[in-house]
């Protein structure tokens, strides 16, 4: 067993490699996650970050170099379900209610009945939706919806939490929630996290790093230790440090060529 | 924003990305690459039919070898082609009337919303019931052997499809578009003909398409309830009936051209008509 | 909370209308009365002042009562006897729609067994459906109904009842549509909700069934809708050329041969396997309105 949760050396991603249409999404991606960190990865549309997430997963598969995830190939993780994957849409099957839901990735686990039902109980307890298990997905807000996804992600307790812009859709009302939310289980479960957003201020208040990215190739350009007191409260949004890291992020993502107004 | 509109997730979706419409050596490989397996086995499916029929010494009126039908459509040519000249005519004119009525009936009840709530209903539950049965009635009101009788057959089954769908058309408009074109002060008949009308299409070409191939299977079927002596529908039962079943099998192969042939009129027309469309970007069932 | 009651608002709004409990089938039913009736009349009006005009104007359809008997005539003939020891037309029409109804429900059956199979195999392989795809739409544009008088020659060869090739010819005309629309379901779950089963190392058979096929239901019921007319055609038509002495097909040709006797009976008959089709397209409805209420945009 490693100690880090993703080792990735010069990754590179090529797609539709020899047609017409070939996009160079990702190029030499050196990156090391250790356990019970939380990274953010940052940059502007089509720098590859959604994709370097999926290459953790192994949903793409890459053109170049070596990836590791818990010191297993990306496949052989998947296969031991080391990581749960959370998306910008809930993706919540319609035709289950919210407990269902929560459950269906232990019903292909092959989980009994009645374990389902307490896991899932406990988790949506812990997303505090303990009383909608009975309802359908439609009949809950965007937030709602999503906290319902962290707690399918949760619930067959995966070491790694691959999370793709999960709260891009919310109102920034509800979206500086649900962060303070992720903040309190990311403490009390000390999960690893790979966190994908475009927003400054939300990859500085989660992060313990930030990764910023710059596109035509995909590329790192500058990781940034994003060294905050824990836990982060709501008074750290306000503090200078704070400012002072969104600062250096959004220069560095200057630096890297994107424009940032 | 939707998740298909971030390019950055779309790069994931390698395979759903549609590529620009362009032609070139690759595009064209891909799309022979595309067909190469349907070509082959048709082929081999001829030939395997050929073979069968041969090593098995299947009599022929039981099932004909392709040579034989081919054979036997050029022998008949004459009779076979007058035929379905005849039967061409009925599905035409009677998809034409149908389509026609169709449209107009779904304009008027885009037009009036009351209209709509009560005669949808009605249209789909008559969609419903075996149209083809009143393929004798319309032979007593029109006549048996005047081509008119099959035509009005023809017409009320395409109606139906092409009424319903272009009502749910002319209906189902993005609100966004409608509140866009009002903030113009757009009159009712501009928002029919800018918005309701354009976004209508490829609903009314999906019904015209399902129209073609039944015009041309109602003809024939309301020709089995009896009609003139030269029309595909009447050869094929007698043919048939006479155990000549590679005559019978050269006029279904006839049909079977006239049915594509319609199709593939209407396919060009939509083409033509709205090249804009999605579908003709991303070809996939 | 203030989500929680924008929710409570949106379960408030589920509670009136989604678990109505009159399926909007019934409320269809009342419309489809209502407008029943106007045609009646409509139909009634045209005789009278059509025998008014005669002479004057060209009609369309004659408007004397062999062409278009009296809609009470039509009603009424349902319950004469043509014999005397026979039960009423209704009653033999009924028996003959029960026939009608066997072979289309073995069609159907077949058809949609068949429709699915082809439609799971094709959403597994794409060469599959790259080579068989084109044939399965080939088969539609054939009309298929023309080589019905072939299939009933085929089976009297084999030494089949004759309603097993009626049952084919009516699956013939079910299986497209089932095929088609399932495949567009099974293909239509958002690809993200697939890449969610690939992450959890889903087999394809989990996928297949706890997302690919309950997405495709509403696709699904649509076409069964579809395919539930079809059968009832295939049925007609498939006992149009056979030898059959039962059956609604067999009863239209009968009472088309008659017709000058007894035009009303005709109709009759087109009535009953108007009424028989449509009514299994509604039990299909009603299914389908179960099934399907706890969705989005059920009504």
């Amino acid at each position: 067993m490693s100690e880090h949760a993703v080792v990735a050396e010069g990754v590179g991603k090529v797609f539709n490699a020899g047609s017409s249409d070939q996009v160079e999404a990702l190029k030499g991606i050196d990156l090391t996650i250790g356990a019970g960190e939380f990274v953010s990865l940052i940059g502007p549309s089509g720098c590859g970050k959604s994709t370097l997430l999926r290459l953790v997963g192994d949903l793409v598969q890459p053109s170049a170099g070596r990836l590791e995830v818990n010191g297993k190939t990306p496949h052989r993780a998947r296969l031991d379900r080391d990581y749960a994957m959370v998306f910008q849409k809930a993706t919540l099957l319609e035709w289950r209610t919210v407990g269902k839901n929560v459950q269906l990735p232990l019903e292909i686990m092959g989980v009994d009945k009645a374990e389902r039902e307490r896991r899932s109980r406990e988790f949506l307890d812990l997303v505090q939706l303990a009383e909608f298990s009975d309802h359908y997905p439609w009949q809950l807000s965007g937030g709602m919806q999503q906290r319902v996804a962290i707690a399918r992600g949760l619930v067959f307790d995966p070491a790694l939490l691959l999370m793709d812009e999960p709260f891009g859709a919310l109102d920034e009302m509800t979206r500086e929630r649900m962060q303070m939310e992720l903040m309190d289980i990311w403490r009390r479960t000390g999960k690893t996290v790979v966190f994908v957003t475009h927003s400054i201020p939300e990859a500085v208040f989660l992060s313990t790093r930030v990764v910023v990215m710059s596109p035509r190739p995909g590329r790192i350009t500058d990781v940034i230790d994003i060294d905050l007191t824990q836990p982060r409260t709501f008074d750290t949004r306000e503090s200078t440090p704070y400012y002072e890291k969104m600062t250096e992020v959004r220069e560095a993502l200057r630096a890297a060529g994107v424009g940032v107004e | 924003m939707s998740l298909r509109d971030d390019p950055d997730v779309l790069e994931a979706f390698d395979a759903d990305v549609p590529g620009e419409p362009q032609v070139d050596v690759s595009r064209l490989r891909e799309r022979l690459r595309e067909v190469a397996p349907a070509i082959v086995l048709f082929f081999a499916a001829l030939a395997l039919w050929e073979l069968t029929v041969i090593a098995f010494g299947i009599q022929e009126f039981l099932l004909p070898r392709p040579t034989v039908i081919v054979g036997t459509l050029v022998d008949n040519w004459t009779e076979i082609s007058k035929a379905a000249f005849a039967t061409f005519e009925e599905a035409v004119g009677g998809f034409v009337v149908g389509a026609a009525a169709g449209a107009l009936v779904a304009l008027a009840t885009a037009r009036w919303t009351g209209f709509r709530t009560g005669v949808l209903p009605i249209a789909i539950a008559l969609n419903s019931a075996p149209i083809i049965a009143l393929a004798p009635i319309m032979n007593q009101w029109f006549g048996l052997t005047n081509p008119v009788s099959k035509m009005a057959v023809v017409a009320i089954i395409v109606f139906f499809p092409v009424m319903i769908n272009t009502a749910r058309g002319l209906t189902e408009v993005d609100p966004a578009e409608l509140e866009l074109l009002d903030s113009y002060a757009a009159s009712p008949s501009e928002i029919m003909r800018n918005v309701r009308i354009p976004s209508s299409l490829p609903f009314v070409f999906a019904a015209l398409k399902v129209g073609t191939v039944l015009s041309v299977i109602g003809a024939i079927v309301a020709e089995y309830f009896g009609g003139p002596r030269d029309v595909l529908g009447v050869y094929i039962t007698q043919q048939a009936s006479l155990l000549h079943i590679a005559e019978a099998w050269a006029a279904i192969v006839v049909a079977t051209v006239l049915g594509v042939a319609m199709y593939t009129i209407v396919l060009v027309a939509e083409r033509l008509i709205m090249p804009w469309h999605a579908s003709f970007r991303d070809q996939r069932v | 909370m203030e989500v929680v009651e924008g929710t409570s608002r949106r379960v408030e709004a589920r509670d009136a209308s989604g678990r109505s409990p009159i399926p909007p089938a019934f409320r269809s039913l009342v419309w489809f009365l209502a407008i029943l009736g106007s045609l009646m009349l409509a139909w009634e009006l045209y005789k009278v002042v059509g025998r008014a005009l005669e002479g004057t104007v060209p009609l369309p359809v004659r408007p004397d009562n062999k062409s278009m008997p009296h809609v009470w005539d039509i009603l009424g003939v349902l319950f004469t006897r043509r014999l005397p020891n026979e039960p009423i037309l209704l009653l033999v029409l009924l028996r003959e729609s029960l026939f009608t109804f066997r072979e289309a429900l073995i069609g159907f059956a077949v058809g949609t067994t068949v429709g699915f199979a082809l439609a799971i195999a094709f959403s597994q392989s794409r060469l599959l459906e790259r080579a068989f795809m084109p044939y399965v739409v080939a088969s539609q544009t054939v009309p298929l109904v023309a080589i019905a008088p072939i299939i009933v020659i085929w089976g009297a060869k084999i030494g089949w009842p004759v309603w097993i090739s009626v049952s084919i010819i009516s699956a013939y005309l079910v299986f497209f549509p089932v095929a088609i629309n399932t495949l567009r379901g099974l293909r239509s779950p958002d690809p993200t909700a697939m890449e969610l089963m690939r992450s959890y190392a889903a087999g394809r058979r989990d996928t297949l069934w706890k997302v690919q096929a309950p997405a495709a239901m509403p696709f699904i019921f649509s076409a069964l809708k579809i395919s539930a007319t079809a059968s009832v055609v295939g049925a007609l038509v498939g006992e149009l050329p056979s030898s059959l002495n039962q059956g609604l097909g067999r009863a239209l040709l009968s009472f088309m041969y008659t017709f000058i006797t007894g035009p009303e009976k005709l109709f009759a008959a087109i009535l009953v396997a108007s009424v028989l089709s449509m009514s299994f397209v509604g039990a299909i409805a009603t299914a389908e309105h179960y099934v399907l209420r706890n969705r989005r945009g059920s009504r």
